[in-house]
């Protein structure tokens, strides 16, 4: 029964509680039950909310309880994600939680206040696990950059899950939880997703609030759902998404309710027909492992053959995208974190010298190896004399990459399908000591960033025995064509031996611990 | 050698609005605990966002408005990076390039005559935390942060350097003020410091010669040392010039004790701020109907105002001026002329500028406009005599007063009738066989004395001058 529930959607989970085939307090038990014994070995959590969260669930189930006994229709009007357990990424403030974002320069901080997404997946019903471990404020790929611990991939303990929302990504993988939340500055929700063999969304800049996120870079950053399923990201997202009076950059438009009742099985599978695909050939670069390219290749055909056009597509301003990314988002960055300087909050090494040795010491001694170099980045980019060179050509070729997609939008293409890694997950250490290495790890998911779009990953398929994602890119606003879309996807490849394959260690983590 | 003064003026002033900048905290009040006016916002806390407050941008835009300036038709928010613990965030959202209005000017009247300062830009940012350093009780130094001012909205208005001495300059920030005050933008209170006040001086030779090496002058805490700080800093530089020496680049601060200017800090390498566009912001379209209404929602402007008076009621430059100074006594002189339009302006004005300025600067509350404006014509008609009316004045702007009831359920109608004065100027004389005496010894005082008397006796409603003649009539016979 545990291992049933642990691996039961958010969808499933909310049918069977509405049922009352089982209670959120049974599940929030399974759940806590495998992280204690497997997260020693994963890694995937930097706080639980063990004391609280077992009373939600209960009063979770009480709801339940009193709704069935009142009728169908009194349990359907209950929230969508009644007792439903998730994880957030440790930038996503929530009362009474610790916030560190990966940061040992917010080590003991802890939030006095809810983000916005947090009011609004409490108001879903959902219930608030924990918090998972990241590279330091959502500075990396591979997660080995946050200051607290290493976040092992559940298909293999050896390699990293991916970043910066590693821990989010591994904790819905090794079935931690149905649903977490991420954060997609350059890819870091996609990223991983692709490296854990789940699904994970970046929804379009705008669609979801990002009052009460730790900013990495304020113009990129979009919040996100991690799921094992199309269905469940579409919950998630209709739970977090819509405009915010706190956050000026929020879009006014009206969530899409179609987010709840997202076609399944045939009747998804069916609506590939006639729909249109663009394939860029620039994200088919060198470098990218063939085991990835082979399996993104075949989701192409799976697609083809269900009635999809595909037509190979170029867009020229892929290449820029990286080199502009390292301009735009640590000058950014340069700034959202100079609010780091030990006088109010967190780490603090003033009182010995001066104002500027405690600025210097709190800083340099708060601040990882990663964060530094992007501070550093982004405050020479910013510069006096160096401006112009670098940030304002940044932005105008962010221009020129947002009207390349442009252009696909107005040839009518549904999405454009993609590797949304150029290679599976990697061994720990294999790209620490080369930055660049590491930046181009995210060289399939930038682009969209840079443009503001929504883009997912979703599996589709296994290179070496370890999973690989199809991203879809779509128009901004389409992110219920994108679910739809893997949705289908998910349908047409549903007896797909990969699909049937867990994670492979899985196992061997309760063994570890 | 005789030296040119260079002046601009940068002037901070605290808008006035009901919340912060940025956040929907309440603007702090005097007496306020420390940092209990704050959010996460104004504390810069990690995962918090600005929402720009509309208020403000709408008063900096009728500003912008009442000096004549431009708007552009997109204006943007940009961040200024640099570290201090009174700035939570790192950096300060300001305006860079595209202010919220661009190329004013206000007319400023000096003793040498009326002339123009030219404003360069006007822009909205947010306030700094307030510091302040304290021993503690082991002796050890102590920097305390209060973040209650920490994102209230300021204006910042800088002038082109127009400025030649120090009275235009103290006239200049007045009229700014007046101007503020006018159209609601600020209360503009220099000494509880919503209004501060910096100056850029140099000297030069002549004014066809380069601008000289410029001296920036902090401190000056009222509109009096607004003016002395400059003067005072113009001849430190000219003895210093004089003297063969050179002037250094810094920030000087004024001592209201000792009048003179002192180094605050030598002028660092300039300060390289990494400005750029305030991601957290979308770019803000200023509507030409938003612009519009806000302009047709400006109420008369200062000099406008001024010119009117002295044009249209014939008062003088000088009481046109003490009415327009102070927006409260203007507003008075404008509703009771609403009420009564016949009324004559010039009585209306001496007893705005006389009777309720006096009151109104020892705290006391506007009168009804309505009752005022009757008080004003029982006056003009000589209905009452002015002791009768001061005292109406006392009354009415402690309770409410209804000033024809009164004059006519008080009995407090003057007394004109040339018989009943005569009866009570016969009982007077009667009564003080002393004073016709020193009369007939030459004594004119004793006039006075008998008036007083008279008036006393009319419990204070006789006429004064027919009082006067009649008792002098009454002395000869």
């Amino acid at each position: 029964m545990s291992a049933e529930l642990r691996r039961a959607t958010a969808a499933q989970l909310r049918a069977g509680f509405g049922s009352g085939a089982f209670t959120s307090l049974e599940v929030v038990d399974a759940l806590l039950g495998a992280i204690a014994q497997e997260d020693a070995a994963l890694g995937a959590w930097l706080h639980l909310r063990t004391g609280e969260v077992r009373g939600e669930a209960q009063r979770a189930d009480d709801a339940y309880a009193a709704a069935r006994a009142s009728g169908p229709d009194a349990v359907r009007a209950l929230a969508p994600l009644l007792g439903v357990p998730i994880a957030l990424k440790d930038l996503v403030n929530a009362v009474g939680t610790p916030t560190t974002a990966g940061s040992k320069i917010l080590e003991g901080y802890i939030s006095p206040y809810d983000a916005t997404i947090t009011t609004k997946l409490k108001a879903a019903g959902a219930l608030i696990l924990g918090k998972t471990n990241m590279d330091e404020f959502a500075m990396g790929s591979s997660t080995e950059f946050s200051a607290y611990r290493r976040t092992v991939n559940p298909w293999d303990r050896e390699r990293v899950p991916g970043g910066s929302s590693g821990g989010s990504a591994s904790a819905v993988a090794a079935l931690h939880a149905p649903l977490s939340i991420g954060s997609d500055t350059g890819g870091s929700i996609r990223q991983p997703a692709s490296l854990t063999g789940i699904t994970g969304l970046k929804p379009t800049y705008g669609r979801v609030s990002r009052y009460g996120i730790v900013a990495f870079a304020s113009s990129l950053d979009q919040i996100g759902p991690f799921a094992r399923s199309a269905q469940d990201a579409a919950l998630m997202l209709h739970a977090i998404a819509g405009s915010d009076p706190r956050d000026a950059t929020s879009s006014a438009l009206p969530v899409d309710p179609a987010l709840l009742t997202l076609p399944q099985g045939d009747k998804a599978a069916s609506a590939i027909k006639g729909k249109r695909f663009a394939l860029p050939k620039e994200y088919f670069v060198a470098g990218m492992e063939p085991g990835v390219e082979a399996a993104v290749r075949a989701a192409v055909a799976a697609l083809q053959s269900a009635g999809a056009v595909i037509d190979e597509v170029s867009l020229p301003t892929t290449e820029h995208a990286l080199a502009t990314y390292y301009i735009v988002a640590p000058a950014e960055a340069s700034a959202n974190l100079a609010r780091y300087d030990g006088i109010r909050y967190g780490a603090s090494k003033h009182g010995g010298g001066d104002l500027l040795d405690g600025y210097l010491a709190t800083r340099g001694r708060g601040f990882g190896p990663e964060v530094r170099r992007r501070i550093m980045l982004g405050t020479y980019a910013l510069s006096a004399g160096f401006y112009d060179a670098y940030y304002l050509k940044a932005q105008k070729v962010r221009t020129l990459i947002a009207r390349d997609f442009d252009r696909i939008w107005t040839a009518g293409y549904d999405a454009i399908v993609a590797p949304a890694s150029p290679s599976v997950a990697w061994k720990f250490g294999a790209k620490m000591s080369d930055p660049v290495a590491m930046y181009l790890a995210d060289a399939c998911t930038i682009p969209t960033n840079m443009a503001g779009l929504p883009g997912l990953s979703t599996p589709c398929g296994l290179s070496e025995g370890l999973p690989v994602g199809l991203q879809l890119i779509g128009a901004p606003w389409s992110e219920t064509g994108l679910l739809s879309i893997a949705a289908g996807y998910e349908a047409l490849t549903a007896d797909a031996p990969w699909r049937a394959q867990e994670p492979t260690d899985l196992a061997a983590l309760g063994g570890a611990a | 050698m005789s030296w040119e003064a260079v002046i601009g003026i940068e002037i901070h002033v605290q808008l006035r609005t009901a919340t912060k900048m940025f956040c929907p905290c309440a603007i702090p009040a005097e007496g306020d605990a420390p940092n209990t006016r704050t959010c996460p916002t104004c504390l810069g806390l990690p995962g918090a966002l600005p929402v720009p407050n509309r208020t403000a941008i709408e008063k900096v835009l009728a500003v912008g408005a009442a000096i004549g300036a431009k708007s552009p038709a997109t204006t943007r928010w940009d961040r200024k990076n640099y570290f201090y613990p009174d700035l939570p965030k790192g950096y300060q959202i300001s305006q860079l390039d595209l202010p919220l209005a661009e190329h004013g000017s206000i007319t400023v009247a000096t003793s040498a005559g009326s002339g123009s300062v030219r404003i360069r830009r006007a822009h909205l940012e947010e306030d700094t935390a307030r510091l302040r350093h304290e021993k503690g009780a082991d002796g050890t130094r102590a920097s305390l942060i209060d973040y209650n001012r920490s994102g209230v909205a300021l204006l910042e208005i800088v002038t082109e350097p127009d400025i030649r001495d120090g009275e235009t300059a103290r006239r200049y920030a007045e009229e700014l003020r007046l101007l503020l005050r006018t159209i609601g933008a600020a209360d503009a209170e220099m000494e509880n410091g919503q209004m501060r006040v910096e100056a850029n001086i140099s000297l030069r030779p002549s004014s066809d010669a380069p601008f000289g090496t410029r001296v920036e002058v902090k401190n000056m805490n009222s509109f009096r040392s607004v003016e002395r700080a400059i003067a005072y800093e113009a001849s430190r530089q000219a003895e210093v010039l004089d003297a063969g020496g050179t002037i250094t680049q810094e920030t000087r601060g004024w001592d209201e004790g000792s009048e003179t200017t002192y180094t605050m800090r030598a002028k660092e390498d300039s300060h390289d701020y990494r400005y750029f566009p305030e991601p957290d912001l979308p770019p803000l379209d200023i509507d030409p109907a938003w612009l519009a209404a806000i302009v047709a929602g400006l109420p008369e402007l200062p000099g406008t105002r001024r010119a009117r008076y002295v044009s249209e009621l014939g008062l003088t430059d000088y009481d046109a001026s003490v009415l327009v100074a102070e927006p409260r006594a203007a507003a008075l002189f404008e509703a009771a002329r609403a009420a009564q339009k016949e009324l004559d302006a010039k009585l209306l004005a001496n007893w705005v500028s006389g009777e309720f300025l006096r009151a109104a600067k020892e705290g006391a509350a506007d009168p009804d406009p309505i009752q005022f404006a009757a008080l004003v014509a029982a006056v003009a008609s000589k209905e009452i005599n002015g002791t009768t009316a001061k005292a109406l004045f006392a009354e009415m702007i402690r309770t409410p007063l209804n000033i024809r009831d009164a004059i006519a359920s008080r009995g407090l109608g003057q007394i004109s009738d040339t018989g009943a004065l005569e009866t009570i100027i016969a009982e007077v004389i009667a009564a003080n066989p002393q004073a016709i005496a020193d009369w007939k010894a030459g004594k004119q005082q004793a006039v006075s004395f008998l008036v007083g008397q008279a008036m006393k006796a009319s419990k204070g409603r006789g006429d004064a001058a027919l009082l006067g003649d009649l008792i002098r009539t009454a002395l000869d016979r």
